[in-house]
């Protein structure tokens, strides 16, 4: 099969999807004439013209609102942040607007947009520039939120989030638009909402999404030379949860590691922990252990950085702690 | 900073000497905007040897939007800008070395290695940042100027922005705001032309940006952003204003920046004559004409100086190389002033 990079996998499918569809359309900073901060727009305005490719101001909270109000009145836009780090200038018309079209208009309007860029971590940014918002928006009903971890997903993710008739959230890395992955030509979707397990085990279960499964699959690697069986299994989706694949492997291994890189009050992985010790609580074998960012704001100096982010070293160890083995 | 002969003809034609000025400010801004451009020139050689990493944007051909300001201003007035924040605090007297040290993520940095190239703080000389978010800082800029308001003082705040930060919304409720209540703010955008690759003429039918100010009836004007001596005396006029319980100003800088946006952009968005037209404007090649011209000072002098300016750039790098990046056990400092905060830890 061919392999092509992350942002071209985001690529084919916003094309593929405009080609299909006349109402669907990409709005943001730099996306037309720069092709993109990250080249993930590449040569689209070539091919879709202004009319359908179209350069922002900085002015996050306003085209976010353009794009509701156009969703609303029966367009598809896609929304891209430059990074999600930007999407705080522009989250009361994410939650307040799009989350809340259908309910509050009792059903008359719905929301079909897709707000996508770049989150988490991409080196030495700082604080304001290495967030995760995963779990915030997660925690708004009204959205879904879609996390991809690998070209394949990304884009059969994306065609499904750009035909999806509910506002998504559509969330990468910079530092994986560069990956390269197998992807078909053929046409295909991948479904929001359904979890996909990315490696096989028996011994533990690590349930991790987006950028984080690299180091999930890492330490699945690295365990394996010690004859630990490790199950990956990869959201893929945040909001919805597939909690039935997670209790399905939790039910086969006794034993749960989340890795997220969000900080950890409230996150995606307080809500595993609560989901496996509600519905398998007889099956487990060890609490529930997780890694995730440290609860600081991620600082500049590699050393802090280090300290900070999830990685192989700290999950292996973690995995090693819910199989009561020495490190 | 050799002027050639054939370069001081050519600017004979066009810049009058001043005399307006003192000697003593002439060579101010000569020393300080040296010192600008010499340390982004080193930041973008150690940037290119990733001795620097992460964002990094010069300020080389923006220097007399700062320096013009810091000669106009008093001490104890407070200064905050957007990420392109390497320059305004040298001016301001900063040690090259903190910042310096900031770039290369080390512990003695001015920000302690936590801020890096877009979070320059430097409280001594009322430097308050240093921001990552365009437009986040304009706020700040008019409520820093309340503090001041609300304690009495006569002090100001000159909050700088770019030209991408005017069309953020936040600019604009900062503005009404700030106008309401006569707050002690100069409001600074230092049009360069572009944000990343959007010209200004990209982004709004209002393309003189000090005409936003005037929606609100803020006292506005365009400025030459290259020359120093127009900037001091902008802001010297939004000065007084503000210390006279006048309110604020909004002030629009014309100036260029020679680089890219950042170091990873090619800018090849825009032409090399619009970049020539501004290099032949060069605030510092300005200010050293007038200064032999005037004969403030000889070209031995001068070179004098660029001497000393390297070799503080210079030290200043070899101060960042020797210093220690941050402990690991610093991650869990300067994130609360409570000193006990129970951090979630696993
Ligand atoms: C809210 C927000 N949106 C987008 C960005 C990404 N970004 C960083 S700098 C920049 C361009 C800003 O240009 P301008 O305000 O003209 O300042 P200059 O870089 O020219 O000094 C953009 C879009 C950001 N940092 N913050
Ligand atoms: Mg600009």
């Amino acid at each position: 099969m061919r392999t092509i990079q992350f942002r071209e996998a985001l690529r084919e499918a916003m094309s593929e999807e405009m080609r299909r569809d006349e109402r669907v359309f990409l709005m943001g900073e730099e996306v037309a004439e720069y092709n993109g901060a990250y080249k993930v727009s590449q040569g689209m305005l070539d091919e879709f013209g202004a009319k359908r490719v179209i350069d922002t101001p900085i002015a996050e909270l306003g085209f976010a609102g353009i794009g509701v109000g156009a969703a609303a009145n029966g367009l598809k836009p896609i929304i891209e942040f430059m990074t999600f780090n930007f999407s705080l200038v522009a989250i009361d018309q994410v939650i307040n607007s799009a989350a809340k079209m259908m309910s509050m208009s009792g059903g008359q309007y719905s929301c079909p947009i897709v707000f996508r860029g770049p989150t988490g971590n991409a080196g030495m940014l700082s604080s304001q520039h290495s967030q995760n918002f995963e779990n915030w928006y997660a925690n708004c009903p009204g959205l879904k939120v879609v996390v991809p971890s690998n070209p394949y997903d990304a884009k059969g993710l994306l065609k499904a989030s750009i035909r999806d008739e509910d506002p998504v959230i559509f969330m990468e890395s910079e530092l994986m638009y560069g990956d390269k992955g197998e992807v078909p030509e053929e046409e295909y979707l991948i479904p929001i909402g359904v979890a996909d397990v990315k490696r096989e085990g028996e011994d533990v279960t690590i349930v991790s999404f987006g950028k984080m499964m690299k180091v999930a699959l890492a330490a699945a690697e690295e365990l394996a030379k010690e004859n630990i069986s490790v199950e990956v299994v990869d959201l893929r989706t945040v909001r919805p949860i597939d909690f039935e694949t997670v209790l399905k492997s939790v039910k086969k291994t006794n034993r749960v590691v989340v890795v997220e890189e969000a900080w950890p009050l409230a996150s995606i992985s307080s809500e595993i922990a609560y989901n496996v010790q509600r519905n398998a609580f007889d099956y487990l074998d060890a609490p529930v252990v997780r890694v995730t960012c440290m609860d600081v704001p991620l600082p500049y100096a590699p050393t802090l950085i280090e300290a900070s982010l999830p990685n192989v070293a700290r999950t292996v160890k973690a995995i090693k702690e819910v199989m009561y083995q020495k490190a | 900073m050799a002027v050639t002969k054939d370069a001081k003809e050519k600017k004979a034609t066009k810049v009058q000497a001043e005399t307006k000025f003192s000697k003593e400010t002439y060579m101010r801004w000569y020393e300080m905007m040296v010192l600008m451009r010499k340390f982004e020139e080193k930041a973008g050689q150690l940037y290119g040897q990733q001795k620097i990493k992460g964002f990094c944007h010069l300020y080389i051909g923006q220097e007399a939007c700062a320096a013009g300001a810091i000669t106009a201003l008093t001490k104890d007035d407070k200064w905050i800008t957007a990420y392109r924040d390497h320059a305004h605090p040298l001016g301001l007297g900063t040690s090259p070395n903190a910042v310096m040290a900031e770039l290369f993520a080390k512990a003695t940095g001015c920000s302690k290695g936590k801020g890096g190239s877009m979070h320059i703080f430097d409280k001594e000389v009322n430097f308050i940042g240093g921001h990552g978010i365009v437009g986040g800082q304009v706020p700040l800029g008019a409520g820093i100027a309340f503090a001041e308001k609300y304690s009495g003082t006569k002090n100001l705040c000159i909050c700088y922005m770019g030209d991408g930060a005017v069309r953020q919304g936040a600019l604009h409720e900062a503005f009404n705001m700030a106008m309401l209540w006569k707050l002690p703010v100069i409001f600074v955008v230092e049009n360069n032309g572009y944000a990343m690759g959007t010209s200004v003429q990209r982004t709004s039918n209002v393309h003189d940006l000090y005409k936003i100010g005037l929606g609100y009836d803020m006292p506005s004007e365009p400025v030459n952003g290259m020359r120093c001596e127009d900037i001091h005396e902008a802001v010297a006029r939004a000065a007084e204003r503000a210390r006279n319980g006048e309110g604020p100003t909004f002030l629009e800088f014309k100036t260029y920046r020679y680089k890219g946006h950042s170091m990873s952009d090619p800018a090849k968005y825009r032409t090399k004559e619009e970049l020539e037209e501004y290099r032949n404007q060069d605030p510092i090649e300005s200010v050293r004409y007038t200064i032999l011209e005037n004969k403030y000072a000889t070209e031995e002098e001068l070179q004098a100086i660029d001497d000393k300016v390297k070799a503080q750039v210079q030290e200043s790098v070899e101060f960042a190389e020797n210093s220690p990046y941050p402990d690991p056990s610093e991650l869990f400092t300067d994130i609360y002033v409570q000193k006990d905060y129970p951090y979630i830890m696993e």
